[in-house]
Formats: C-alpha cells, sequence, structure tokens
C-alpha cells in the first residue's frame, strides 16, 4: 500500500483525514501513483495536474524519502520505502503567497 | 416576512448573510470553502435553494460547488446529495473541467491572444470569474473565464462547454489582458428575450449575441479609450462592468477604466454619463430594483491608486440614468477610508424599499436598506471581498 499525504486543502476536498492509501496495480511510478489518486479521488482532478496536459500544477511539489521528486520523469519509479508503506509520498503545496 | 440572503465571496471563503426585510439584524454563516479565493457566489433565480460558487485557488485551480439548500451544505456537482461515497466506500464527485472547445463540430481553433507585452500568447483556463445562473433552468448556468470565453453548464455544473462562438469569431488574436487577467467578468441574461445574451471582457470589450450565444458581436463604438491609437478600434476597450434592468434590456449602463457609459439600443453604440462624478474611474455599477434610471457607482481614486478618493467612502447615486449625481455618505466613513470597491462586489434587492448592498477591499459589507439614502455595515471585519449578490425572499 502507497501512503500519501495531501495539502490541507486537498484532504478537505477529498473529505479526508489524515493520510489516504492507495492500492497500485501498475508500476509504482510518479503517473500511477497520482492515476490511482484521481481514479480514487475525483474531485482531486485538476487540482494536482492539469485538466488537459497533465502537468504538474506550479505552486505543487512531489516529496518522498526526503527527496524533490517534482521534476522527476512520470515514470520514475517511487522509492522501495514508498512503495513498501514505510515511508509517505508527499504531495506539498507552496508555502507561499498570503 | 420577506427575507434576503446575501451571498459574499472573499479572499478566503465565502459567507452568506441573512435577515428578515428590515435588514438590521443579521445572522452570519461561513466562512465556507475557508482558504479558498471564492470569486462569485450566485443564486438561481428559479430555485433559490440552487447556489454556484466558483471557489479557486492558485494552487489547486478551479472547483465549481453547488448547495441545493440556499448554502447550509454544498457539494461538488456530480455528487449526488447524501451521498458523498460510493457503495465501495471510495468518495464520489469532481472538479469540474473547463476546457475550450476546438472540435470541428461546435467548437474554434484555439488562437492566440495579445499578452500584456503586446506578443502573441496561447489560450490559458485560469479559472471561473462569473456564474450567471439562467431566469428560467436552474440546472442552467454560464461561467465567464479567465482566459476569456463563455461557458454553460445545463446539467446543474457537472459538466460545462464553450460557447466557442464568442471566442472564434475572430477579433480574439486582438484581445489584451488588463492588470487582473483577461477575464470575462460580466453575463447578462435577457429576461425578456432568451436569446439574447452581453458579456463584457477586461479588456477587449463589451459583446452581443442575439442567438443565444452561437454567434457574437463587438459593441464598443463610442468608447475612449486614451491608450488605444484608433478611436474607432471595435475592441481593446477596459470595460470593467455592465448593468442592466430588466424591464429595459436595450438601456445599459457601463463602468469603463475611465468613463461611465450608456448605451439606448443594446449597445449599438455608447455615451458618456460620467457628469459631475468626482473621478470617472471604478469597477462597479449597478441599477435600482424598481427605477431603470436610477444608477449607482463607487468613484475610485484612478487607475494607479484603487481607493476611494480623498479618504471618503462615498456611493453615488444617478436617478437620471447619468450625468446628474449626487453622494451618498450617510453612515459611511468620511475620513481615512482608503478601500476599494471590485467590480462584482455591488447587488440590489427587490423589497420594496430597495436595498443596496456592497463589499470592500477591507472587508466591510454595507448595506443600505433605503436604495442609499442611510448605510450601515453588517460585517467589518471579512477578508478582502471579491463579490457580493442579494437573493430576495418571499
Amino acid at each position: 500500500m502507497i501512503r500519501v499525504v495531501l495539502p490541507a486543502h486537498l484532504r478537505t476536498l477529498a473529505h479526508v483525514n489524515g493520510e489516504v492509501t492507495l492500492d497500485l496495480a501498475a508500476r509504482p511510478t510518479l503517473r500511477s501513483v497520482l492515476d490511482e489518486l484521481e481514479a480514487r479521488y475525483p474531485m482531486l482532478r485538476g487540482t494536482i495536474r492539469d485538466h488537459d496536459s497533465l502537468q504538474r500544477r506550479p505552486f505543487l511539489r512531489f516529496f518522498a524519502c526526503a527527496e524533490d521528486l517534482s521534476h522527476e520523469s512520470w515514470d520514475t519509479l517511487l522509492p522501495p520505502e514508498v512503495v513498501a508503506g514505510k515511508e509517505p509520498f508527499l504531495i506539498i503545496g507552496a508555502i507561499a503567497g498570503g | 416576512m420577506s427575507r434576503v440572503r446575501v451571498l459574499v465571496g472573499t479572499k478566503k471563503g465565502a459567507f452568506i448573510l441573512s435577515a428578515d426585510g428590515k435588514r438590521e439584524k443579521w445572522e452570519i454563516s461561513g466562512p465556507h470553502f475557508a482558504g479558498w479565493e471564492i470569486y462569485h457566489l450566485k443564486g438561481s433565480p428559479v430555485d433559490p435553494n440552487r447556489i454556484y460558487c466558483s471557489q479557486t485557488s492558485g494552487w489547486f485551480g478551479q472547483i465549481i460547488q453547488r448547495s441545493d439548500d440556499g448554502g447550509k451544505t454544498w457539494l461538488q456537482p456530480g455528487t449526488p446529495p447524501g451521498e458523498t461515497k460510493a457503495p465501495d466506500g471510495s468518495p464520489k464527485g469532481e472538479s469540474n473541467k473547463f476546457k475550450y472547445d476546438v472540435s470541428k463540430e461546435t467548437g474554434a481553433p484555439l488562437t492566440t491572444h495579445q499578452f500584456y507585452d503586446g506578443t502573441q500568447h496561447p489560450w490559458e483556463f485560469k479559472r471561473v470569474w462569473h456564474l450567471e445562473p439562467s431566469h428560467t433552468d436552474p440546472n442552467l448556468v454560464y461561467a465567464g473565464v479567465e482566459d476569456a470565453a463563455l461557458f454553460k453548464s445545463t446539467d446543474g455544473g457537472q459538466n460545462w462547454n464553450e460557447l466557442a462562438g464568442l471566442r472564434g469569431h475572430g477579433t480574439g488574436p486582438q484581445w489584451q489582458p488588463g492588470a487582473g487577467g483577461m477575464c470575462l467578468h460580466t453575463i447578462i441574461l435577457d429576461k425578456k428575450n432568451p436569446n439574447r445574451i452581453y458579456i463584457a471582457i477586461s479588456a477587449a470589450g463589451a459583446f452581443r449575441s442575439d442567438d443565444a450565444g452561437k454567434t457574437w458581436k463587438p459593441i464598443n463604438q463610442g468608447l475612449v479609450s486614451q491608450y488605444i491609437p484608433d478611436p474607432n478600434a471595435e475592441v481593446g476597450h477596459c470595460v470593467h462592468h455592465v448593468a442592466m434592468h430588466p424591464a429595459k434590456p436595450d438601456t445599459l449602463f457601463m463602468q469603463k477604466h475611465w468613463d461611465v457609459m450608456r448605451s439606448d439600443n443594446a449597445g449599438d453604440r455608447w455615451h458618456e454619463v460620467s457628469g459631475n462624478l468626482p473621478t470617472d474611474f471604478g469597477f462597479v455599477i449597478d441599477v435600482h430594483a424598481h427605477e431603470p434610471e436610477t444608477i449607482y457607482v463607487a468613484p475610485i481614486k484612478s487607475d494607479g491608486e484603487h481607493f476611494v478618493p480623498e479618504g471618503k467612502l462615498r456611493i453615488y447615486r444617478s436617478k437620471s440614468g447619468g450625468n446628474e449625481w449626487e453622494a451618498l455618505t450617510k453612515g459611511l466613513p468620511q475620513s481615512d477610508c482608503y478601500v476599494n470597491i471590485l467590480r462584482d462586489a455591488m447587488a440590489v434587492d427587490s423589497l420594496d424599499s430597495c436595498g443596496i448592498y456592497f463589499g470592500t477591499s477591507g472587508g466591510q459589507v454595507y448595506v443600505s436598506p433605503n436604495a442609499g439614502d442611510s448605510w450601515s455595515p453588517i460585517v467589518r471585519d471579512f477578508p478582502g471581498v471579491l463579490s457580493v449578490e442579494v437573493q430576495t425572499l418571499t
């Protein structure tokens, strides 16, 4: 199970508290974890990735195991610790802008 | 007894203010969608319990929310009331997608428009600025968006389709954003003629459709803008807001980036009615609910200083459709006040003694229960107000 931490506003939108857990059938990549997240929580479509281009929204970043994965290829494999459920995949909103 | 429900969009959430017809004691509900910019909320004229809301954020994009119980509870369209989860436990509902229509059948090519530096820039969706529910169907609602385009939903906000005839009618490449973005901020539906729609874009100008949004024409003749070299330019004028009284749908009033304007032929020609205003820069303009020639503006010092002049918060009223204006100040601060009033932040109710409402960048929402003769604050400490609408509940 993949553990995902959402920003507070997206937790509210998705009606969840705390972490969400995803069961990935596909190869665990940046792309597949977001595909599964949006499939499970369709109200999050467009809030993390642009509806059309599926590019990461500029004020959001992806972190895991203290590394910034935001600029990695969408087919980048998630770290083994994340795949094993020991560490979460973090979606972080920019702390800026008032 | 009649009641009023004031819908307030702010920089950090939505609020609903309710009172009886006296408009003296107010109940405050909110913040709904705390922390999000709420650009606009508006109720359906057909079903006052149906309210649409534009919830937007630079971080997370655009969400459309809808209430079916007068603002007590909200859902994203597509989520049946009371069913926030699918049978397997997964949550239901989804954000709303605004995709420019480039199809051969109904769309228009996604061309470019002018950017701030005069270069051509691709069309990019950013947010919904204004929601306009239909006069006849609670599930029919229009959305004005940035980058300027008009969308329509016929299923209560679940799906949106662009009325591409506007973006694609030919002048699009000449449109340029104003300081706040290239936004379609005004949508007026003619109650007497369901085929007529007026819209306005900053900073392209005003447009009219006479076939329910399929085709459009610019309606900017008579507008003068100092920064446009061609005085007869079809587009390029920074229209801030347009107002119309439903009983006189061919008469329009416009607050422009400088100048208050009037048209008596559905926008085919405009003339200036700024008259004796202390400054003719501003954003809001609105019409008395029962007097089609009584109009209201909130003069702002200048395009470089977006606050009321001389530190005095003054609404101006003309009972002659413009030119002769009187300052309305009773109950409004007349010193050390430097707030702005944004283009969608004024509204009128339709009680016998017409109520006027406006919200400021400083977080105040004022009400006048007597058409502007006197004012009092409903609230003083909201986040900056982006929009004000009012529902009259009889």
